[in-house]
């Protein structure tokens, strides 16, 4: 076996492994400067800004560059650690997380568990095909359609609250309302996607378990609870500890346009000051180490939510 | 319980039938009421008292407007020029990837796999993302917009899973036939992988259409925004109509910028529309294939 890599053998193997080496280099040269263009790739736009997070640990500025800032140890991780805004910031991603993990995987399966029960097929395409569709509209899309339907002076919303004799809500600015907004709009566009990972589940269930328990005499309910249910456990557990791993994430895209300065105390999620710091407001060094901060948490909680998915499941994300 | 439909069950069944076409009608309302609001005019609006749901008249002054302008076609075209030309090179850079790494037989393979799998683990954020794009020369091009992007590892694995399942056969008399790697990738493989590029191509395609970020963070010259920065800037901008519809200040005055804003979404969720019938029957198949591990 060739274990080791083509191009650069160990220097104690012996000449043997050298030849070996250079034959498969020759052989396969197609193969490999195939590769090329898509390892360049990787190489500059992946493995070098991780080398690049060592500015974290500068005082980095744009004219000095990385060879000529300023080092300043883990004075960037005192100064985001000492600011209260950072607890905020970690209280509002680990609270749209949650939510996301309560409201959005729930109706996901609630809706494959009600596809599941549809017998007639075109009924059953056609509502797949409805509830499919927003997961390819962009979320800038999806904002819009959140104006039409809540802005203040022209929402929808806001007409029959007038009609009603209410007081008008601002409810993209309101704190109340923010959260619940990115919950509803997630549920809008995602729920029809989320729905077809259960439905692929459903579909490899044994059809003769469901024969086997109405010749038990089993109704609708039982059925439900001991095959179909069991038949969707190991996919949730899955998705949910996917979720958990990501769960410094709190879904960045959506957040940030939906974001505006009047419920930073409710929306501004890690990624988004992060965003703001850095790119707005050019502070990279202290953005980068909140950056640093984030990506070995989550790396340490997707490899540790992987070890659970298989001792939980049997079969992990990888 | 007993083994036929009982009452109780038909209940049930209609219960389900009614949930169902109601969260398919949520589902369909809003892209119905941004239609509506973007071809009522004006008149009748005030006469409703701002909400009208089935207009007795229609028009298309603000379509008119912003197809006039030149903000809106300009950023159209844009996406449309980096929807193509980045699909096409995404799916370039992938199937040359991919395909070697398909190869069980080639040393160094697993080590490669394992770095590009790690990126999807780890990786540096957006600020040293940013610096490396700022590097490499690409801030204020449309490059900035396709490079940074330009391998998907999931789809990666998916073009790579789906090479492995090609029948070994049909390579091997290929090279006996005296084709070289190149060749039998050319000739053979590619014609055989129609589907797969189909699919990873929507995947790209859709993602660049959608694309928001690469805009604000590459770009500083407003004549290079793509369609969602534009739509996004528009959505909150107060008195869009003045902005947009300079020329023709009457039109200002029949036209609410709400009419305008909902006929620029809906410029851009049309031709998300009209490929959603390939985006449905592909994107499925390649989710089922992404969770075939590979």
């Amino acid at each position: 076996m060739q274990a080791r890599t083509a191009w650069k053998p160990s220097r104690s193997a012996a000449g043997g492994a050298w030849r070996s080496a250079l034959r498969a280099a020759v052989r396969y040269r197609w193969f490999y400067l195939m590769m090329i263009p898509g390892l360049l790739y990787y190489l500059i736009y992946h493995y070098l800004p991780m080398a690049g997070l060592i500015i974290a640990f500068q005082n980095y500025s744009l004219r000095g560059g990385i060879f000529g800032s300023e080092w300043v140890g883990f004075k960037n991780f005192e100064t985001i650690f000492s600011t209260p805004e950072f607890y905020r910031l970690m209280r509002n991603t680990l609270v749209i997380s949650v939510y996301r993990i309560l409201f959005n995987m729930l109706p996901d399966v609630l809706l494959a568990l009600l596809l599941n029960e549809i017998r007639i097929a075109w009924f059953k395409r056609t509502i797949q095909t409805v509830t499919y569709g927003p997961y390819f509209l962009s979320w800038v899309i999806v904002y819009g359609l959140t104006v039409a339907f809540l802005a203040q002076e022209s929402g929808v919303v806001n007409h029959y609250i007038r009609e009603w004799g209410g007081t008008p809500i601002n409810f993209l600015a309101s704190s109340e309302w923010f959260r619940p907004i990115l919950i509803l709009t997630d549920i809008w566009k995602n729920t029809g996607y989320g729905a077809i990972i259960y439905l692929a589940a459903l579909a490899t269930i044994n059809p003769e378990l469901y024969e086997a328990a109405v010749v038990d005499g089993a109704g609708r309910w039982r059925q439900m609870w001991h095959i179909t249910l069991p038949g969707l456990r190991d996919v949730f557990i899955l998705l949910l500890i996917l979720r958990i791993g990501h769960i410094l994430d709190a879904g960045f895209d959506q957040v940030y346009i939906f974001l505006n300065s009047r419920v930073y105390n409710v929306g501004d999620i890690i990624d988004t000051w992060v965003f703001r710091r850095g790119l707005e407001e050019l502070e990279f060094s202290v953005a980068a180490a909140t950056n640093l901060f984030k990506s070995v948490i989550g790396f340490v909680l997707v490899i540790g939510a992987n070890k659970l998915a298989k001792k939980m499941t049997g079969s992990g994300i990888w | 319980m007993l083994r036929f439909k009982t009452k109780a069950d038909k209940w049930i069944d209609g219960i389900i039938y009614t949930v169902l076409a109601v969260f398919g009608l949520m589902t369909l309302f809003p892209l119905y009421y941004v239609v509506v609001m973007s071809l009522t005019p004006y008149s009748e609006v005030l006469r409703n008292g701002g909400f009208v749901l089935l207009p007795t008249a229609l028009t298309l002054d603000a379509f008119e407007t912003i197809l006039s302008s030149r903000v809106v076609p300009r950023a159209f075209q844009v996406t449309v020029f980096v929807a193509l030309a980045g699909t096409l090179l995404n799916l370039t850079v992938t199937t040359l990837l991919a395909y070697p790494l398909s190869k069980k037989f080639i040393p160094g393979r697993n080590a490669v796999l394992l770095a590009l799998v790690f990126t999807m683990l780890f990786s540096g954020g957006l600020i040293p993302l940013y610096l490396v794009v700022r590097a490499t020369g690409l801030t204020n091009t449309l490059w900035a917009l396709i490079v940074p992007g330009l391998v998907s590892t999931f789809n990666l694995l998916i073009m790579k899973t789906y090479f492995e399942n090609l029948p070994a056969e049909v390579e091997e008399a290929a090279k006996v036939d005296g084709c070289g790697d190149v060749q039998t990738l050319v000739r053979i493989v590619l014609p055989l992988s129609a589907p797969i590029m189909a699919t990873l191509g929507l995947f790209y395609g859709v993602n660049h259409w959608n694309a928001y970020f690469p805009g604000i963070m590459y770009l500083r010259d407003k004549s290079l925004y793509p369609l969602q920065v534009v739509l996004r800037n528009m959505i909150q901008t107060p008195n869009i109509s003045q902005e947009l519809a300079v020329n023709n200040p009457l039109l200002v005055q029949t036209l609410p910028p709400e009419t305008i804003k909902m006929a620029a979404v809906v410029v851009a969720i049309v031709p998300v529309m009209v490929i959603y019938p390939f985006l449905q029957r592909y994107f499925i198949r390649g989710m089922l294939l992404g969770s075939i591990k590979g």
